[in-house]
């Protein structure tokens, strides 16, 4: 183990863990914020928009993230869409993340009690209003725990990004066994790391939750 | 799924007067008018780039390409088939040994439990591909993709069945031991069915999540949809087409049973009205709703 973590690797694999938590961190900001968007076009008047948001959960959901990693990194350029590499992989995990951020906060708008809507409106907020002050807000505080889970879920699934040739992490770990080749160490160490970052995203959803859940 | 959107949604906003139904319309007009401009800004798109030429599409036509794919659709199955019977079984195994009086039982299983689900499945099948080869073990390529998801999904199959073991009265329980059963036999006959019942729609869910893990068979060589759709991409040189048609497998198979799945969580809708304040309480649906798609 001493000659694989040599001053030169651990840069190396520092640098990708930097890609890693880069794509991770922009990623889950990105599908945070575009899951809220889809969950209130999902629950709005209008039906055109909760038709769209339901198709784009729908599809999210139902396809594997690799094979939209392949089709955005390999096959979309023959169509003239071509973004540099690490980007490319990070609109599609936000994209792909934004489905199930979007199904874990709907399940927090069913929490919402009715008489904070009516109460919304006998103040006579509008609608939007009453989303942006009442319903999101409120919704989110009942979800973070399974928000957390999606987020745990995106750092883990950063990890495919190296099949489609990001150097993040794994892509290191992986490159380091094929000059030092074993296998076993290796891949252990890089497995602690993972759960390292879970455990934190976990305890940090643990401590945000203590301190917004609503106790009714 | 559309009953649910609507009974999700009605309590947001009331009855629209004429003043509202006026901006419902607008509202419906601009975002009929931006969908309708982003499909086409996509066509345009594929069209200029000559995607759209029906002899791209044409050998999509064929029952050949297709069968080829199928082919893969089948290993897919097979693959998705086998992870389910044995992450579930193990699932069930972990679930009681992480509500087990043994201590000892209770650290093993919980440890499983949180490294299978905080470690990409992507290392374990790294692992298996390299790692094992060393030891002297050389499993088949099926095995080489089995055996890393059905370590990663037992792990969540057991936090969903904890879920369901957890979410039953404990009256249920009680009852039972007081009828002079055994602890195992109210664990099987008592609790388990009704707790493997109110979890169904959770563990369809993650039917679906499972055979979409399976196109990690991409990786080891199996022959599964997308490593079919690979290769049938490199022959072919219809990179857009060929992944699209994947894509469109993947999501009318996973569709079906996602629909299946929502369709099994109405009647428990039915039988509490007052959902949405039973379910404030943030645990239980943490625990089941998050399990369903980890």
């Amino acid at each position: 183990m001493n000659n694989i973590l040599t001053p030169e690797n651990i840069g190396l694999l520092l640098q990708a863990l930097g890609t890693t938590l880069l794509m991770f961190v922009v990623a889950g900001i990105g599908s945070l914020i575009l899951g809220v968007l889809v969950t209130v076009a999902r629950v709005s008047p209008i039906p055109i928009l909760r038709w769209a948001a339901w198709c784009y959960v729908q599809f999210f959901i139902n396809v594997p993230l690799l094979a939209l990693l392949i089709l955005a990194v390999f096959a979309l350029p023959d169509a003239g869409l071509i973004a540099p590499l690490t980007p490319t992989a990070i609109i599609v995990l936000t994209v792909y993340e934004a489905a199930y951020v979007a199904e874990a906060v709907r399940s927090g708008v069913n929490t919402v009690g009715v008489g904070q809507v009516e109460a919304g409106r006998a103040l006579g907020l509008s609608l939007l209003q009453s989303f942006r002050w009442v319903i999101i807000p409120q919704s989110l505080r009942a979800v973070v725990q399974p928000l957390g889970n999606v987020m745990i879920a995106l750092a883990m699934n950063t990890a495919l990004a190296a099949v489609v040739g990001v150097v993040e992490f794994t892509s290191e770990v992986n490159k380091l066994n094929l000059v030092f080749a074993q296998p076993i160490q290796i891949f252990t160490g890089a497995g602690i790391v993972y759960m390292a970052i879970a455990l934190a995203i976990g305890l940090g959803t643990g401590w945000i939750e203590r301190r917004v859940a609503i106790v009714r | 799924m559309t009953q649910s959107r609507h009974s999700a949604a009605s309590f947001l906003y009331e009855e629209p007067g004429p003043r509202g139904r006026r901006m419902i319309l607008v509202g419906s007009i601009v975002s009929a008018l931006v969908v309708a401009g982003f499909i086409a800004l996509g066509l345009y798109q594929f069209a200029s780039h000559g995607q759209l030429d029906a002899a791209k599409w044409a050998p999509f036509t064929q029952w050949p390409i297709w069968e080829f794919l199928l082919v893969g659709f089948l290993g897919t199955l097979a693959a998705a088939g086998i992870v389910a019977v044995l992450g579930s079984a193990l699932g069930i195994i972990l679930a009681l040994g992480r509500i087990s009086k043994v201590r000892v039982v209770r650290m093993l299983a919980t440890a499983y439990i949180e490294i299978g689900r905080t470690v990409p499945v992507l290392l374990l099948i790294y692992l298996m591909l390299f790692g094992l080869p060393q030891l002297g073990i050389n499993l088949p390529t099926l095995w080489k993709l089995v055996v890393p998801l059905t370590i990663a999904n037992s792990a969540v199959f057991a936090e969903i069945v904890r879920a369901g073991i957890m979410s039953l009265p404990r009256g249920q329980t009680e009852a039972a031991l007081s009828l002079g059963l055994r602890q195992w036999q109210t664990m099987a006959y008592v609790v388990l069915p009704q707790a493997l019942r109110n979890v169904v729609p959770s563990l369809v869910s993650q039917l679906v999540s499972l055979l979409k893990d399976t196109s990690l068979g991409y990786i080891v060589a199996y022959t599964e949809l997308l490593y079919r759709g690979q290769v049938l991409s490199t022959f072919n040189h219809l990179l857009i087409q060929t992944f699209l048609v994947v894509t469109l497998i993947y999501l009318v198979f996973n569709g079906s049973l996602s629909a299946l799945a929502s369709r099994l969580q109405k009647p428990t809708r039915r039988r509490k009205p007052i959902a949405p304040l039973l379910s404030a309480l943030p645990m239980p649906i943490g625990a089941v709703e998050s399990d369903a798609r980890a």
